[in-house]
C-alpha cells in the first residue's frame, strides 16, 4: 500500500517531456517533488503563474509571489506572470497537458466532485470547476476509501459534482486505473496489494484484464 | 494626457454608498486594494455586494468589511480562511454566490470588453448550471454566463501614472487587470506614483483608458498567508 507521497511519486511517471503541467492542492503538490529531473516540464499555478520553482529561502519571500494556495513560491528561469483571464485561457483553451487533482468521489463514468459536502462550510470550488471542464487528461491523486473505509471510486457520485465525464485516470493508495466505457480498468497494483484488496476496496465497476502488473517506482 | 490623479483616499472613493455592487481585485491577500478596503470600512457604508475572488481573513482584506456587517452578498470562488464569514454565512446574514475562478474572471473581462455574455464549459452538469442557458459547441456542453455590472471597481498596481497607465508585479496582477474598466468607475491604487513618461509604454499591463481615478497608497502592508520557506542546505 502507498502512502501520499508514493501516490505521488506514481503520478511523476505520467508527467512527460514538454509538459505544461497544473498541480492542485495536497497530494497533487507533492507530484513536483518526485519529477525527473532530466525532463523539462512547467508547472502552472492558476492564480498566474508559469514557471513555478520551489519554495523560496527563509528572508526572501516575496508577498507578491505566490501559488494557489496561497504560499510563497520561487519562479524558474523563463518563468511568466499573466492575469486570471489569461490564466484560465492556458487551461480552457487546453494549452496546460496535464492537470492532476485530489477528489473526495469519482464514478465510473468520470465524473469528480471535490469541492461541496452538503451541510458542513462549503469553501468554493476556486478554479477546480474550470480544470475539469476543459482538461483532456485528468489524474486524479487520492485515498482509495473515506475516513469511514467506504470506497471513493463509485458507480455514481453522491456528492455535489465538480465536473461529469471528464476523469482519465486514477492513483490511489492501491492500485491505479484508468476509467473507459463506464468501468474502471485496473492497470497496476500498489506494491504489496492483491487484486483481491482491490475488489473489495472498489464499488464502481471494475475490469480486470489478465495478470496485473506490481507498479514500477 | 488626460490626467486621472487624485490627491486623497476621500476623493478616490467620492460617490461611494450603500447598496452599491464593487469588484475588489486580489488573490487571497494577494494584490488586494488594501487603502481603499480601509477607507471603505472607515465610511461604514451598507449592504455592498463584492465581487472578489476570495473574502480575505478575519482582521484583513474584505474580512474588515465583513466585521463590520458592511457586506451583504459575496461573489467569489473560494471563501475558506475567514471565521467571521463562515459565522455569517452559515446564519444566513450573508448571501454568497461561488463562481469558478476562471468563469468569475471572465465575468470581469467580459464586462470590460463590452460582451454582455459567454459560453464555458466549466460548471456543464453541476449546481453552478442550475437556471442558466446550456448550449452544444461542437460535441460538448456549455453553460451561458453573463457579464458582471458593478459601480466600482477597487484594484490594486505595483506602478501608474497620472495617465491611469498600470504595471502589476508578480502574481498581484490576478483579476486586478479584468476588473479596470468593468464597472462605472474604476479605481487604482499604486504603490508607486511615477511621473508621466517613467514608465515604457511597452511595458504597460493596463492602460489609462480603464481607470477613472488613480491615487498613491498612504500604507500597503502586504500580508502574506502562507508564508513557506525551504532551509539552506
Amino acid at each position: 500500500m502507498l502512502d501520499k507521497n508514493g501516490i505521488a511519486k506514481r503520478i511523476a511517471k505520467e508527467v512527460k517531456n514538454g509538459y505544461y503541467v497544473n498541480l492542485g492542492i495536497g497530494i497533487p503538490t507533492l507530484v513536483a517533488n518526485f519529477v525527473r529531473d532530466d525532463i523539462e516540464v512547467e508547472f502552472q499555478s492558476e492564480n498566474g503563474v508559469l514557471g513555478m520553482g520551489q519554495f523560496p529561502f527563509e528572508g526572501e519571500e516575496d508577498a507578491d509571489i505566490i501559488n494557489a494556495g496561497k504560499q510563497t513560491i520561487t519562479t524558474m528561469p523563463g518563468a511568466s506572470f499573466f492575469d486570471s483571464a489569461t490564466s484560465f485561457s492556458m487551461i480552457r483553451g487546453k494549452h496546460v497537458h496535464l492537470t492532476i487533482l485530489g477528489a473526495m468521489e469519482v464514478s465510473e463514468n468520470g465524473d469528480i466532485a471535490n469541492w461541496k459536502i452538503p451541510g458542513k462550510m462549503v469553501k468554493g470550488m476556486g478554479g477546480a470547476m474550470d480544470l475539469v471542464a476543459s482538461a483532456e487528461n485528468i489524474i486524479v491523486a487520492m485515498m482509495h476509501t473515506n475516513k469511514r473505509g467506504e470506497s471513493k471510486l463509485l458507480k455514481r457520485c453522491s456528492l455535489p459534482l465538480t465536473g461529469v465525464g471528464c476523469v482519465t485516470k486514477v492513483v490511489t493508495n492501491l492500485a491505479v486505473f484508468e476509467i473507459k466505457n463506464n468501468q474502471f480498468y485496473l492497470l497496476e497494483r500498489a506494491p504489496g496489494v492483491s487484486v483481491e484488496e482491490i475488489k473489495n476496496a472498489t464499488e464502481g465497476t471494475l475490469v480486470i484484464e489478465g495478470e496485473i502488473p506490481e507498479m514500477n517506482l | 494626457m488626460i490626467n486621472k490623479k487624485v490627491d486623497s483616499i476621500e476623493e478616490a472613493l467620492k460617490g461611494v454608498s450603500d447598496h452599491m455592487t464593487f469588484m475588489l481585485g486580489g488573490f487571497g491577500l494577494c494584490g488586494i486594494p488594501e487603502n481603499a478596503i480601509a477607507e471603505l470600512a472607515r465610511k461604514g457604508i451598507k449592504n455592498l455586494t463584492c465581487i472578489s475572488n476570495n473574502a480575505g481573513v478575519d482582521d484583513f482584506g474584505l474580512g474588515l468589511l465583513l466585521q463590520n456587517k458592511q457586506i451583504k452578498k459575496m461573489i467569489s470562488s473560494y471563501v475558506g480562511e475567514n471565521d467571521e464569514f463562515e459565522r455569517q454565512m452559515l446564519s444566513g446574514e450573508l448571501e454568497v454566490e461561488l463562481t469558478p475562478q476562471g468563469t468569475l474572471a471572465e465575468k470581469c473581462r467580459a464586462a470590460q470588453a463590452g460582451f454582455p455574455a459567454f459560453y464555458t464549459p466549466a460548471g456543464y452538469g453541476t449546481e453552478v448550471a442550475e437556471g442558466k442557458e446550456t448550449r452544444d459547441f461542437n460535441g460538448k456542453m456549455h453553460v451561458l454566463e453573463l457579464a458582471y455590472k458593478a459601480d466600482f471597481a477597487f484594484v490594486k498596481a505595483w506602478k501608474g501614472d497620472e495617465a491611469g497607465n498600470l504595471i502589476f508585479k508578480g502574481t498581484a496582477r490576478n483579476f486586478n487587470p479584468l476588473m479596470c474598466g468593468a464597472a462605472t468607475i474604476t479605481v487604482a491604487e499604486v504603490e508607486e506614483l511615477v511621473p508621466l513618461g517613467v514608465l515604457d509604454p511597452n511595458h504597460i499591463h493596463t492602460p489609462g483608458i480603464f481607470v477613472q481615478r488613480i491615487f498613491q497608497g498612504e500604507k500597503f502592508e502586504k500580508r502574506i498567508e502562507q508564508r513557506t520557506v525551504r532551509q539552506r542546505s
